[in-house]
């Protein structure tokens, strides 16, 4: 296994188009790196170009230290899943398995043994004889995975492998991946703009937007302390609500806003706010609370019922829009009158330039402590300033 | 009418008209056929005669008179080589503007087409002084040569829309997996597109063993293909359409039956992406 380090990357078309712009970032050994971004940011390139498919125009690609921008793809000791799973349709899942240990001149009994392998972690065993046109799309997707898998790559590459899967086999695909990378102590590096394959399978996320790198951190991090508005509202769903608010004072450990026409101190540090400033106030639709001695108040537009939870969108008095987040099921009604209260330290403010403030005492990213939704009881209790 | 009864009316009408366009296009071939069991007189009897008395007359007179086998060797190894040669070059060509077009790919495919657009005779004559300057005048080598170039701007046209058909991930995979740019062309490209590929070279085939303008011009007796053993029979004491037929069928049987066998192939390979 194998660490990959990329020392300001960037990739220049012949038209002069940049599209990735200075990346720099180290995959750690046995690490599960997932690329997040929309699309067109530049996630796949920067893929295809650690894959050695896309040259890299400036920038030095480190795999286990070794410069490697000059090497041929097969050279590099990676193994990558397209999206399209890429088979050989002319070959059965076998040969397909076993294709570029037959182009290693590695001898047919050793092949046969290393497929076999592959196959029976991937229960892939009954198909081997099958050609790719025969599976669904779950097992080609497996026979794609037993094809990196037998090579014994020092990193595996995945390019969105899961997109052409329907949602529930999705799911277990997600869930089988994360437990064949425990069991392979295989580095990977893995795309998606899924942002729940990113959250739920990886050890760091890079979040990416038109070739820069927005923020690099573990899932929670990167949920709980977004470094701007872009990483913000493109992690969480529901997405964060954002709201326009202006500076009214500044403190040493605190920025007072108006917003959605009240007042809010904000336990944030003011680097480089002062009073009068535009800002934005993010809060997250589950930290927005549903209680009946909340400040704000407003009128639901619409209900989703999860079962689990709800989601309400909510037109405040001032005609903003909110969405609010609720565990279990809220029966609140369309049309009825709701009073939402706004825990002032799960809120996040950010400059003009997009960039966050950082708060005074960051929230703990700790199982302990529970992040993302599971922890709404807890927050009615301690969370209480509005 | 109904609507079942308007559908397979409807069919039967097509049906009609599907033979009568082959009937259409085969006649001369059936007519040539006949004329070469035909005597002279009746091969030339107004009005045609539709029923005769069949003879070998005019095969027994056309194998005396020329030797059937030089000709049908040269049109045959001609053809084959030329065909070869012509994929050997245009494989690489396709594939390099399949998979790595510039912005002048489109332009140069246009220009290749535009060429056949050209009359042949047009370049007669420097190519008649090239070929006798570089001693390839009534050689296989020289027909082949000329053959390669004619059929180079439609074989690349044809393999690159096949190509284009393959996604290009599958390659990629196979670059990921270790092969060379021409293990990826030989593993993975060539099988995917064999259908495409296959009625490239039946065409290329085709066309090399039924083109007459070069092969009278460039060669006279040595590398001389079956077109001019056709044209051996209609010039001298004027023309003689028993003897003529037998020879013209002579030659395009080889291709016929060939063409016959391989319908499938060519059909498949011809529509091979139309349909997706």
């Amino acid at each position: 296994m194998a660490n990959v380090t990329l020392q300001n990357v960037r990739k220049t078309y012949a038209g002069g188009n940049e599209t990735i712009k200075g990346v720099s970032l180290t995959v750690e050994n046995r690490e599960f790196v997932v690329f997040v971004g929309p699309s067109g940011c530049g996630k796949s390139t920067l893929l295809r170009m650690i894959a050695g498919l896309e040259d890299i125009t400036s920038g030095d690609l480190l795999i286990d230290g070794v410069r490697a921008n000059e090497q041929q793809p097969a050279e590099r000791g990676l193994a990558m899943v397209f999206q399209s799973y890429a088979l050989y349709p002319h070959m059965t899942v076998e040969d397909n398995m076993g294709f570029a240990l037959k182009l290693a001149s590695v001898a047919k009994d050793e092949r046969h043994s290393k497929v076999m392998d592959a196959a029976r972690i991937l229960q892939l065993e009954p198909w081997l004889k099958h050609k790719p046109g025969q599976l669904s799309g779950g097992q080609r997707q497996r026979v794609a995975i037993g094809r990196a898998i037998v090579r014994n790559p020092k990193v595996f590459l995945f390019d969105e492998p899961l997109s052409n899967l329907d949602a529930a086999l999705r799911g277990q695909m997600r869930v089988e991946l994360t437990s064949l990378h425990r069991k392979l102590g295989a580095t990977t590096i893995y795309v998606t703009h899924d942002q729940i394959e990113a959250m739920t399978m990886a050890d760091k996320i890079v979040v990416l937007r038109a070739g820069n790198v927005e923020q690099v951190g573990a899932p929670l991090e990167l949920y709980h302390r977004p470094a701007n508005l872009f990483v913000a509202g493109f992690i969480g769903a529901p997405k964060m609500n954002l709201l326009e608010a202006r500076v009214l004072q500044v403190a040493a450990d605190s920025v007072t806003v108006s917003a959605l026409g009240q007042t809010f101190v904000i336990p944030v540090r003011p680097d480089g706010v002062t009073a009068g400033d535009g800002v934005t106030l993010g809060i997250r639709p589950e930290h927005l609370l549903h209680v009946s001695e909340g400040t704000l108040g407003g009128v639901v537009t619409l209900s989703e019922r999860l079962g689990s939870l709800t989601i309400l969108h909510v037109k405040s008095d001032d005609g903003t829009m909110l969405v609010v987040q609720t565990a279990g099921s809220d029966t609140t009604d369309v049309g009825a009158h709701v009073r939402l209260a706004l825990p002032t330290d799960s809120a996040h403010l950010f400059r003009a330039d997009g960039d966050a403030l950082p708060h005074v005492a960051p929230r703990p990213l700790g199982p302990s402590h529970s992040g993302g939704g599971s922890d709404i009881p807890a927050a009615q209790t301690e969370h209480f300033h509005a | 009418m109904t609507p079942a009864r308007k559908a397979a009316l409807s069919r039967a009408a097509l049906t009609i008209i599907g033979w009568g366009v082959a009937l259409w296009v085969f006649f001369p071939i059936l007519w040539m056929a006949m004329t070469g069991f035909k005597s002279e007189i009746d091969a030339v009897s107004t009005p045609p005669k539709f029923f005769f008395h069949p003879t070998l007359a005019s095969y027994h007179e056309v194998f005396e008179r020329a030797n059937y086998w030089h000709f049908a060797i040269n049109s045959i190894v001609i053809s084959v080589l030329g065909t070869i040669v012509a994929l050997l070059f245009s494989v690489p060509c396709a594939y390099a503007m399949a998979f790595s077009p510039t912005k002048r790919t489109r332009g140069t495919l246009l220009w290749m087409l535009s060429t056949k657009m050209l009359p042949p005779v047009g370049v007669l004559v420097p190519i008649y002084i090239l070929a006798r300057n570089a001693g390839l005048l009534d050689t296989r080598t020289g027909l082949v040569i000329v053959y390669v170039l004619m059929n180079l701007p439609i074989t690349v046209w044809m393999l690159f829309t096949f190509f284009k058909e393959v996604p290009r991930e599958i390659l990629e995979a196979g670059r990921m997996d270790g092969a060379t740019r021409l293990g990826e062309v030989w593993h993975v490209l060539l099988p995917l597109s064999l259908p495409g590929v296959a009625s490239t070279a039946l065409l290329s085939l085709i066309l090399s063993w039924n083109e007459s303008f070069w092969s009278l011009n460039l060669t006279s007796s040595n590398a001389a293909p079956l077109p001019s053993f056709i044209a051996s029979f209609s010039s001298p004491e004027g023309l003689f359409f028993g003897k003529l037929s037998a020879a013209s069928t002579l030659a395009v049987a080889p291709i016929l039956v060939f063409g016959w066998l391989s319908q499938k192939q060519l059909v498949r390979g011809l529509t091979f992406g139309a349909v997706k």
